[in-house]
């Protein structure tokens, strides 16, 4: 019980850290306008004429993989910088606990900003009749997207006390995560590389298990694939940290 | 009873703390004498848990650190060196995320928070952003959050650094105050707190422990009754403080 109060602890102050600073207001903003940007001018949303979510969610990879390493880069980072990692870690609470209460924390921040994207969804409604089983399986296949980015942000942040250094390797990571079962880069694979090994590469790919999510098709095995993402990335952060938290 | 047996730390190949042993009892105050780089805040973030030991361990009020770090984290209050906190919070709200840490809840928490800005006068500045205040009140604010839990053991690295002359008085005031109570355990580079608030000293150099006693056998060590000198003629290489 105490664990989940530790827990609940750190979470909370790291939520509050986000609301605290303009830095969260100037996210949220970007968040928005990005993806209505991309999904109303760049899909054409209303000239598809039909009353689906495909387009909105079609970016949200691309939008995570610019905006969440930005969310991400200060949860280790900063504290390192400002040694306030000192004093977290000299509290009676373990290092998983802290781990996990910032975890949380990032990922609820940015499920909040996907919350505010409900207007696509009015709109959709207003126009025509979206199928709403189809737009919530889209919604948590774009949240599981965005927590597996969250944990991949988390781990690069515990490597650096540099916010950019952090930003970089979170961006490159989560790009190569995204792209690995891309067919350009399948085919780059395919020409030398044995096919299990190109099958094995594209299996760890993000994407593939986001699109049939888009689609409406809620598979467990994709719910499976993130939540495993997430936690491998959470305990390397954990061992992260502990063998590099004095320097 | 805080126990601190042969702990060592190494960094890379370069050891920093060189088996260091001692004990402290309830109503000591310990002062961590020794020169830049001598391994103080090494020695303190090991007692602290924050660094794993090399090698050794230290026993806080019966909670083994480096077995049971979690209850032995609870016995201690700690400020560490240059007072880091979370910068962007208000000093009540980083007090409050603190005493919740501590286990605190409701209005204990509320009360914790408010006893601990009350004695280290922070009422000015309560609603104000930590990255805001001057160094000495940042020191103070982290030094409410190692006494706000009332812990038996208190482990301060430089709690008088960056403090005018009227708040080092009230704070060792505070360590003299709560001295009887508690196990206290400061480094300072100031030799004068040694005699106002230590009833023991420790002094350290490369590594190791060079001398440990009250203030009066330290100072008996040399001839002109100086603990300067005392300082002096032990962390220095022994050639030059024969030369003097
Ligand atoms: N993370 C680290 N990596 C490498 N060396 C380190 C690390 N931390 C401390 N050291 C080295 O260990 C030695 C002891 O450092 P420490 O900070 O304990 O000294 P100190 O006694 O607190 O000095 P000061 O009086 O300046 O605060 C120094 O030589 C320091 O450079
Ligand atoms: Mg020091």
């Amino acid at each position: 019980m105490t664990s989940a109060r530790n827990v609940t602890a750190v979470f909370k102050r790291e939520l509050r850290s986000y609301f605290e600073s303009p830095v969260a207001y100037v996210f949220l903003v970007v968040f928005l306008a990005l993806t209505g940007f991309l999904t109303f001018s760049v899909t054409q949303f209303y000239e598809r004429r039909t009353a689906d979510l495909q387009p909105f969610f079609f970016w949200h990879p691309w939008v995570y993989l610019l905006l969440v390493p930005a969310a991400t880069m200060g949860l280790w980072a900063e504290e390192r910088r400002r040694h306030s990692i000192e004093l977290l870690l000299t509290m009676p609470i373990t290092l998983s606990q802290a781990v996990l209460g910032k975890f949380l924390a990032a990922w609820l921040f940015l499920a909040i900003a996907l919350g505010l994207t409900f207007p696509v969804v009015l709109t959709t409604m207003y126009l025509g009749k979206p199928d709403m089983g189809v737009v919530l399986c889209g919604y948590v296949g774009s949240l599981m997207m965005a927590g597996a980015c969250v944990s991949v942000g988390m781990l690069t942040s515990s490597l650096t006390r540099s916010q950019v250094i952090s930003f970089v390797l979170a961006l490159v990571f989560c790009l190569l995560l995204l792209i690995a079962g891309w067919p350009p880069v399948t085919g780059f694979f395919t020409r030398w590389a044995p096919n299990w090994l190109v099958n094995g590469v594209a299996a760890f790919s993000l994407m593939p298990h986001f699109e049939s999510m888009q689609r409406g098709v809620l598979d467990l095995r994709d719910i499976v694939y993130y939540a495993c993402v997430m936690i491998f990335m959470v305990a390397a952060t954990n061992v992260a940290l502990d063998s590099r938290k004095s320097a | 009873m805080l126990e601190v047996r042969e702990l060592r730390k190494s960094f890379g190949s370069f050891e920093a703390v060189k088996g260091v042993s001692f004990t402290v009892n309830k109503g000591e105050v310990l002062g961590f004498l020794g020169p830049n780089g001598a391994g103080k805040t090494t020695t303190m973030r090991m007692i602290t848990g924050f660094l794993p030991p090399s090698a050794g361990t230290a026993i806080v009020n019966g909670h083994d650190i480096t077995t049971h770090p979690v209850q032995a984290k609870g016995q201690i209050g700690y400020l560490p060196e240059n007072a880091p906190s979370y910068d962007s919070m208000t000093v009540t709200d980083f007090l409050g995320f603190t005493a919740e840490v501590r286990g605190f809840r409701g209005s204990e928490r509320r009360d914790r928070v408010e006893a601990a800005i009350k004695q280290c006068r922070l009422e000015g500045v309560r609603r104000q952003a930590i990255d805001t205040l001057s160094k000495g009140y940042r020191q103070r604010t982290c030094f409410a959050q190692a006494i706000l839990h009332d812990p038996p053991i208190l482990i301060m690295d430089e709690p008088t650094d960056g403090l005018d002359p009227n708040q080092k008085f009230v704070v060792r005031e505070m360590i003299r105050k709560m001295a009887a109570q508690k196990i206290i355990v400061i480094s300072t580079h100031i030799l004068e707190e040694v005699d106002s608030v230590c009833t023991r000293a420790i002094i350290i150099a490369n590594g190791t422990i060079v001398a440990n006693g009250t203030p009066q056998e330290l100072r008996s060590k040399s001839p002109t009754g100086r603990l300067d000198d005392v300082f002096r003629r032990l962390t220095i290489g022994g050639e030059e403080a024969r030369n003097d």
